[in-house]
């Protein structure tokens, strides 16, 4: 059979609905096929973010609702389900739908298997490097963090990966809730001489002095590149200060344009920044700075097939954001010819653990890591009956299953869980270990709380935390989802102004009142001095009494002025 | 005097000078606000009162460069930087609109002093900062959004 009528054969298959399966049994795309990218260029850049500390191979379940506001609306990356598809030219029900969409998640999960995992993301960079003489290996950080062992090692389990996997520069945003402390002895001792720690928007609070190197210049087949560093800008804000109090963040797109401008005078042919802005920030950052090639962006978990093309004063500027937990490679081939970029080629390539064979040195460290934890780690809570997964704008149920147990371990009215895009899913029928909810839950201030609020401060934390998500200017926005809420409803119109989004909050079917006193429950405090009962312990006890957990009921906001939006599938 | 004012002025940009000539007594406090302290618009408690008691708002200061964050990474201590690129500055004031007291600070700059100011100030909410200020006679000013967020739940 001709492989274009093979392809036919397959939109006939898919038309007819046949399931996930068998499709892909029609499909049977050779991994060979499907990490087939003919080196080009000769710069080669390979990129890889917010993995979340998991080194094992993983679900991860994109979201079902990732709404863009003001000019970011139905553009990438708000775009989710059949309309990611359709903007991307990606076939339905294949494995790389399945890569980078929700949709018919749990079906395709079980055909297609995991994906991430260190040993097989390693066995893909090798594959890749070995075509690529000289190719970087980029980390845009959230790497030390989101793991159990991530956190009882303070990222040393994490640091050892990356070192073997060969990341030679990286960028950070949770790996400063270790500390800042903790973050200078990694970076001056256990990254030394192998990886570089970049970053040119965190200075000393008192003299604005740099706290790590903006950039490096590297020599890369003849072609002089520069590689700038960009943390997360409000770590501050959306982590607790006390860990960096130190420090100051920020944008600081000022000072990205001098960085670019003496790298450029140093004699940089091409330039790219390693962001951890958030893809809405890259866009607008791409938009304002002149003179960078591209930006290899992170933060938001946002796996974009394709670059978005930005247009600046000074020419163009690709933005790529590479996804999250261990999922996605990029690959980043640049032709730089007589001192400037002649042509580039991208692929986005989804690590499906099952097409790539573990590579063994890494499976020895990763077990070699794991050893002392592996009791504690399997412990089985409970079975899950339901999807559990994290990702969407306003709830998961994995964040629904928190604030349930919240709700009831604590005897609160409402409930609070923060709008973390990292976590894992699990199918139904699956065994929750300790270490899937620590997945969830492996943070450094991980206290339960329960605290008096009054209707009217409910209502200013929900509207600050919408804000954050949907005020239609991305240097405003922190890269979070919204705020996850049990026991209270209430309606949510992304577009209104600040203060206005948030409506007929009710709890039990009677509306909030603004002077009445409820208790309200959460966790993940940022205040300094903050106590409380780590949240896997609420939960892990919540579980083991359960056994088997049932489906979660989602409570999602009732939205308005957002019909239609390509961000809500 | 001359020599301490200069000092004086200078301080506001490393920050914490004022207050150590203070705490060393170098400095009594009716010397450092000597003839300019104006009372009653420190005291106003609207942003229009305010700019009324320093003598209005003036025309808009394309030549005021503000450098403030786009979200305060603590309420507390919002670092603001002021540069005015005109002759003869005579003096710089910092209000937030929707302080309690919504005039922060006013410097006044002698002759030939480099009209530099960078200043932490406290903000209770998401507010406009504002900086009016006068050179050779005239008025100007520039405003720009901070907001300040109750933090957590990022990323």
């Amino acid at each position: 059979m001709q492989r274009r009528e093979f392809l036919r054969l397959l939109a006939a298959a898919a038309a007819a609905g046949l399931p996930v399966a068998s499709r892909d049994a029609l499909a049977a795309k050779s991994p060979d096929a499907l990490y087939r990218v003919p080196p080009y260029g000769n710069v080669h850049l390979l990129h890889i973010t917010d993995c979340h500390a998991q080194l094992l191979p993983i679900h991860f379940r994109e979201p079902q609702v990732n709404i863009g506001v003001g000019a970011a609306a139905g553009k990438p990356p708000h775009l989710v389900g059949e309309h990611l598809l359709k903007a991307f030219g990606i076939k339905p029900g294949t494995r790389e739908a399945h890569a980078f969409t929700y949709l018919d998640f749990e079906q395709a999960a079980r055909s297609y298997g995991k994906v991430g995992g260190f040993a097989h993301l390693a066995t893909l960079v090798k594959r890749v490097r070995a075509q690529r003489p000289g190719a970087l290996l980029l980390d845009g950080g959230d790497t030390w963090q989101g793991s159990a062992t991530s956190l009882w090692t303070r990222g040393a389990d994490m640091i050892e990966a990356c070192k073997l996997l060969g990341v030679d520069i990286m960028t950070g945003h949770w790996e400063f809730t270790y500390g800042a402390e903790r973050v200078k002895e990694a970076v001056d001792r256990e990254l030394k001489d192998s990886i570089e720690f970049l970053a040119q928007n965190v200075k000393t609070a008192d003299f604005n002095d740099p706290v790590f190197p903006p950039y490096t210049l590297r020599d890369m087949n003849g072609v002089k590149l520069a590689v700038i560093g960009q943390a997360f800008p409000y770590t501050p804000i959306a982590n607790p200060r006390y860990f960096v109090a130190d420090w100051t963040f920020g944008i600081q797109d000022e000072e990205m344009q001098k960085v670019v401008n003496e790298v450029r005078a140093k004699g940089a042919q091409v330039v790219v920044v390693l962001s951890h802005n958030g893809m809405d920030v890259d866009l607008k950052m791409a938009g304002r700075v002149t003179g960078i090639d591209a930006i290899l962006g992170g933060h938001t978990h946002d796996g974009m097939p394709a670059p978005s093309i930005v247009n600046n004063a000074g020419g163009q500027t690709l933005v790529i954001n590479s996804g999250s937990n261990g999922k996605f490679l990029s690959v980043l081939d640049l032709d730089v010819r007589g001192g400037k970029l002649q042509g580039w080629r991208f692929k986005l390539l989804p690590v499906f653990s099952n097409l790539l064979p573990a590579d063994a040195d890494m499976e020895a460290l990763i077990r070699r890591v794991r050893a002392p934890y592996e009791a504690r780690l399997g412990e089985k809570l409970a079975v899950t009956e339901g999807l559990l997964y994290r990702r969407g704008n306003f709830n998961g149920t994995w964040d629904q299953l928190i604030v349930d147990a919240l709700l009831e371990v604590k005897g609160a009215d409402i409930a609070f869980s923060p709008g973390f895009r990292w976590g894992t899913t699990l199918l139904p029928g699956q065994a929750i270990t300790f270490e899937h909810l620590m997945d969830q839950t492996a943070i450094t201030y991980p206290y339960s709380t329960v605290t008096e609020m009054t209707g009217s401060r409910i209502k200013v934390i929900l509207e600050d935390v919408c804000d954050n998500l949907f005020n239609p200017d991305p240097y405003l926005q922190q890269g979070g989802d919204m705020v996850r809420v049990g026991g209270l409803t209430y309606t949510c119109d992304p577009n209104a102004k600040m203060g206005a989004r948030i409506s007929d909050m009710r709890l039990r079917g009677k509306p909030i009142e603004a002077d009445k006193t409820y208790k309200v429950a959460g966790w993940a405090p940022v205040a300094e001095g903050a106590t409380g009962e780590p949240i896997w312990e609420v939960v892990a006890q919540w579980l083991r009494d359960r056994k088997t957990v049932a489906p979660r009921r989602l409570n999602l906001p009732r939205l308005a002025g957002v019909a239609g939006n390509p961000g809500i599938g | 005097m001359d020599f301490m004012r200069r000092t004086l002025l200078k301080g506001a940009g490393a920050g914490g000078v004022v207050g150590a000539l203070l705490a060393a007594g170098l400095l009594r406090p009716n010397q450092v606000f000597a003839a300019e302290w104006n009372a009653g618009a420190f005291e106003a408690k609207s942003i229009a009162d305010a700019l009324k008691a320093i003598g209005g708002a003036g025309t808009e200061g394309k030549d005021i460069q503000l450098k403030v964050p786009d979200i305060a990474e603590n309420g507390a201590v919002v670092p603001i930087e002021v540069t005015v690129n005109l002759p003869n500055v005579q003096t710089i004031s910092i209000l937030v609109d929707k302080n309690p007291l919504p005039l922060v600070a006013s410097f006044n700059f002698a002759a030939g002093t480099l009209p530099y100011v960078r200043v932490p100030i406290k903000m209770g909410e998401t507010s406009n900062v504002r900086v009016v200020a006068k050179a050779d006679g005239k008025t100007y000013s520039v405003a720009k959004e901070v907001k300040v967020t109750i933090g957590g739940c990022g990323g």
